[in-house]
């Protein structure tokens, strides 16, 4: 099993009632406050590194959870810092992005740079980002898959320009420098919520497949949907390689101190986020539309929000514990879903300070890693071993 | 003997795109096209001007009982379809009204053609931009919290309809209507940048009608919108929000009944 650390970068000084996201001003933002935090989170990621831990980076806009707001920018600068661990950008909002090509080019640049460490993944985007962005609610999914096939498009022609006049975007003359360190082009990755049709979509091309935070039946289901399609379309079963999955991890000498990490992660959890922006008209079902004129949360993980740590762990969203607990968590997760190729912890969040997040990603990377490494793709291993 | 009496919708299809088409009443054709919500469908309102037109409501693709058609992509691709219905019906001098989004919809044919219209009613409509890049001249629906949009929508907020107690069926059909204007309308923000210099074409009577209270688009931008269009006339309706057709349907008929039966 591949394991990649992740953190949103958050700012986490901010008032404590309101929204936190879309229409929270700047003023609460301290620049000095914010060098220190960008710092530290850098710090973080080359630590990682010296750990063994792969990389994992995101973007996300107006947004007090994450100031992480140019997710290319941060992978450059990991390209130049680190040295060993793979670099994944998951993802690229490609559906929210005006101009396909110059993701194209950045990550291609980013690619060379880093030796070929560079691992491309592309979002659909969450619904607070279609404010900032300004992307119609409903054309999200043909966005992201336009965007995509342009990219790949444009990274594997290599006999000069051509020209594209889609839906969204015209160009007249496409023709990407660099070409990709990685041949024929770096792998790619998708994420999902939901939508089984989107992840045989994702199945077809070949792609990774993620899903963040979802209760192990949710994660089941999704990764089943890959498994069929690519059955259905009679290709190679796909390994456990293909599929991803980020819960909460924090791992502590004591189940005590595992809890106040615990606390930490759990900020991101009652993001007090606005129904008009939570659940906007379009980006999701007929039935999402309905539940929101009648007041009700159409989030499908609102149930496990609700349920808060407790639920959370049970349904293998939050693992924390000592680095036996954790080990073993981990691997009844990979078992419960049908094999988890990698697993991508999130385990700096809120404001957990700079010396526990150190303390329990070293203690994950030096107890927990390598016995997952051991692992490999033998996810049936059982957690007793 | 007068088929025209049915209220269920047929659907006719027009250079390949189905459209379902409700027509109730007789008289001179009235073309009437609803608001985002569609919710003038089946209301007194219809009822009343159907007792004086023959009073035609067509779904655009995507809602009420049309089905969903993704090769239509914005207004003015609406505003062809329902030339071509007109067409199509062989309707002449016809009576054209339009509603909020629907407003915006009869505009956009009227600087298009006016060969068949012979008056043209546009009730709190959207569709023009007056105001520099940093204005608001349309307030975001999409960005508003629920109470501060009802307060902007109704002259009484305790008028607008409680979904949580209304039959569900009703209220996916709304639903539905929603997600398709979302479709069509959400960038350039219920606004065609081009509307507004197209507007002098209009060459047939217009009534600009505007709910004095409506906070959506005010009636400033009502007036707005009456002047750049020749000879037309704009009133207000006292008490009224964006909807005064729904608030005031009574009302609302009798003012459009006086300028359309001319």
């Amino acid at each position: 099993m591949e394991v990649w650390h992740f953190t949103e970068m958050p700012y986490p000084e901010i008032p404590a009632d309101g929204p936190r996201a879309v229409t929270l001003g700047s003023e609460v933002f301290d620049p000095e406050i914010g060098r220190r935090l960008y710092e530290r989170y850098f710090d973080e990621y080359v630590l990682a590194d010296e750990l063994g831990f792969n990389h994992m980076l995101n973007e996300h806009h107006a947004t007090a959870g994450c100031i992480n707001v140019a997710g290319p920018l941060s992978c450059a600068i990991l390209a130049r810092q680190t040295k060993k661990g793979r670099i994944l950008i998951l993802g690229n909002p490609i559906a929210n992005r005006s101009d396909p090509i110059r993701v194209a080019e950045e990550m291609a640049m980013i690619d060379v740079i880093s030796g070929g460490r560079l691992e491309v993944g592309f979002v659909r985007g969450v619904t607070n980002e279609l404010f900032p962005a300004n992307t119609n609610p409903a054309l999200t999914y043909e966005r992201l898959w336009d965007g995509v096939d342009l990219v790949l498009k444009a990274w594997t022609t290599h006999d000069g320009p051509f020209n594209y006049e889609g839906r969204f975007w015209h160009y007249r003359n496409i023709n990407v420098w660099p070409r990709t360190y990685q041949q024929p082009h770096p792998p790619v990755w998708i994420t999902g919520g939901s939508n089984a049709e989107n992840v045989k979509e994702v199945a077809r091309r070949g792609y990774k497949f993620a899903s963040f935070l979802q209760p192990h039946e949710a994660v089941k289901k999704l990764f089943d949907a890959y498994r069929d399609a690519c059955a259905e379309d009679g290709l190679p079963t796909p390994g456990p390689e293909r599929f991803a999955y980020m819960p909460f991890v924090f791992t502590a000498e004591t189940e005590k101190e595992a809890q106040v990490g615990a606390d930490h992660l759990m900020w991101y959890i009652g993001g007090r986020s606005q129904p008009q922006f939570s659940n906007p008209t379009g980006y999701s079902t007929l039935d999402a539309v309905v539940a929101g004129m009648r007041g009700q949360s159409a989030s499908r993980t609102a149930f496990l929000r609700q349920g808060g740590a407790p639920l959370m762990r049970e349904k293998g969203a939050l693992i924390v514990g000592t680095p036996d607990s954790v080990y073993k968590q981990i691997v009844e997760f990979s078992e419960r879903v049908g094999g988890l190729g990698n697993l991508l912890v999130m385990q700096q969040g809120g404001a957990m300070p700079h010396e526990d997040t150190v303390r329990s990603m070293t203690l994950f990377g030096k107890e927990v890693l390598p016995r997952l490494k051991k692992l490999g793709g033998n996810i049936a291993a059982k957690a007793a071993e | 003997m007068d088929v025209s009496l049915t209220q269920s919708p047929s659907v006719m299809t027009l250079n390949g795109i189905d459209v379902a088409v409700t027509r109730q009443g007789s008289g001179a054709p009235l073309l009437l096209l609803t608001n985002e919500d569609g919710t003038e469908a089946g209301s007194k309102l219809v009822d009343l001007l159907a007792k004086d037109f023959e009073v035609i409501v067509p779904d655009a693709p995507g809602f009420g009982a049309s089905p969903d058609d993704e090769r239509l992509t914005n207004v003015d691709d609406i505003a062809y379809l329902y030339l071509d219905l007109i067409d199509h019906l062989k309707l002449r001098d016809v009576r054209l009204v339009g509603f909020s989004l629907g407003g915006w919809i009869a505009a956009e044919m009227a600087t298009k053609s006016c060969q068949n219209l012979g008056r043209i009613a546009l009730v709190d409509s959207y569709g023009i931009k007056i105001g520099g890049p940093y204005d608001r001249d349309i307030a975001d629906i999409y960005v508003l919290p629920r109470d501060d949009l009802a307060a902007r929508t109704y002259g009484d907020p305790s008028r607008a309809p409680d979904f949580a107690t209304m039959d569900e069926a009703a209220v996916r059909v709304i639903a539905r209507n929603r997600l398709a204007t979302v479709r069509y309308c959400w960038e350039p923000y219920m606004h065609n940048p081009k509307l507004l210099g197209r507007l002098h074409r209009i060459s047939v009577p217009t009534f600009v009608v505007w709910g004095e209270k409506d906070g959506i688009v005010t009636p400033a931008y009502g007036r707005a919108y009456a002047a750049a269009i020749p000879g037309a006339v704009f009133e207000t309706m006292a008490g009224a929000g964006h909807l005064p057709q729904l608030e005031q349907p009574e009302r609302a008929a009798a003012m459009l009944r006086d300028f359309l039966k001319n």
